[in-house]
């Protein structure tokens, strides 16, 4: 029997099903989807105006903001990153435009 | 007072086509007066799979645009005598499909019938918000994978908030879940979404579940709606949830595996039915 148990152990082996996977995916992504039918989807405005913020006390470079959203079960992270630019080599004028 | 269902599921290739076959096919052989109307303006193929193709003269745009009268373009069913077809129009694009038009033809098609069924095409477009507009109840085909429960929890939505019961602030229409393409071996593998959570995740009340099959590609090609396969576990799985939306309380079949015959019944054994 030692050559069958070799496939019986090969089989341990396999990938989780993946049907459970779909459930929680499911679960997920209807959570934030039945939220946005009701009200509407406030995450784009809220970093326009985030970054609107910070654009008005740093001259800051559009193209070097980066978003990140991670939509998850109980918690959802959303992480902007602005590259500020280094520190105004003589510049005084930068002053009054940032006020 | 007629009753409006509306087949539907937001997906494509789930099988509204071939559940609004076999459950108008169903309640007319119930004796309830039926009527079955093809929404998909366009892509018709109601006709096709209820074997009336050759039949079809007028179409719904017909009716609505005056060029024909109701009775001309419905198509009395040979088989069951208490069913009628409506076909889609084949040429016309799908903006010939008005509200009041749509509106007309159910109220008249009300005085005749027990029920009206709504064969809605895929998508949350014009034709599938016609097709649920007017509806009391909602048959939501749904296959057992993400992309189709994602659509179908979507058309609840659609449901509950752009139907005439919706608009008017009347009882919402209500919901049936229909599972369809089920093949027990795979959940028994973990391949695919079970049942269980199909209805946690959707949460409306079980119609029934119809087995993958090959019964339903051999109804469509000879244009026999499925539930006259009255062998078939598609068929009878049909012919069940028409018992369940009528009122009985019947268990659900076909959930578990078949029992895999023998190595010596598969060599010697010819084919399994």
């Amino acid at each position: 029997m030692s050559w069958l148990d070799y496939f019986r152990a090969a089989r341990k082996d396999e990938p989780p099903p993946s049907a459970s996977a779909a459930k929680e995916r499911l679960q997920i992504v209807l959570a934030h989807e039945r939220i946005g039918r009701t009200r509407e989807d406030f995450l784009p405005k809220l970093q326009q105006e985030l970054v609107a913020v910070v654009a008005r006390y740093v001259a800051i470079d559009p193209g070097k903001v980066k978003l990140d959203l991670d939509r998850g079960g109980d918690m959802s992270t959303l992480a902007i990153e602005i590259e500020l630019p280094g520190p105004p080599a003589n510049k005084p004028q930068q002053r009054a435009a940032a006020g | 007072m007629a009753q409006v269902i509306v087949v539907t599921s937001g997906k494509g290739g789930v099988g509204k086509t071939t559940t609004s076959a076999a459950f108008a096919t169903g309640l007319a052989q119930r004796g309830k007066k039926t009527v079955v109307i093809d929404f998909d303006v366009g892509l018709r193929n109601l006709d096709l799979i209820m074997g009336v193709e050759r039949r079809v003269v007028f179409d719904i745009v017909n009716v609505i645009q005056g060029e024909a009268r109701l009775n001309q373009a419905l198509i009395r069913d040979k088989r069951v005598d208490t069913l009628a077809i409506l076909p889609a129009s084949q040429t016309r694009d799908k903006d010939a499909l008005t509200r009041e038009g749509v509106s007309t033809i159910i109220e008249e098609l009300s005085a005749d019938f027990d029920y009206i069924l709504c064969d809605s095409p895929a998508g949350i477009e014009k034709g599938a918000l016609l097709a649920l507009y007017f509806a009391d109840q909602a048959i939501v085909v749904t296959n057992p994978e993400v992309s189709s429960v994602r659509d179908s929890d979507r058309i609840l939505g659609v449901l509950q908030s752009k139907s005439k019961r919706a608009e008017e602030k009347r009882d919402k229409v209500k919901e049936h879940l229909l599972v369809t393409r089920y093949d027990p071996n795979r959940v028994e593998r973990g391949e695919m979404l079970k049942l269980e959570d199909v209805r946690e995740i959707l949460a409306i009340p079980l119609l029934g579940v119809v087995p993958e099959n090959e019964s339903v590609l051999k109804a469509s090609n000879t244009g026999t709606p499925v539930i006259m396969d009255t062998e078939s576990v598609a068929g009878q799985a049909y012919k069940d949830a028409v018992g369940r939306f009528l009122g009985e309380d019947l268990p659900h079949r076909f959930l578990e595996p078949e029992k895999k015959p023998g190595l010596f019944k598969r060599l010697f054994g010819g084919r399994a039915a």
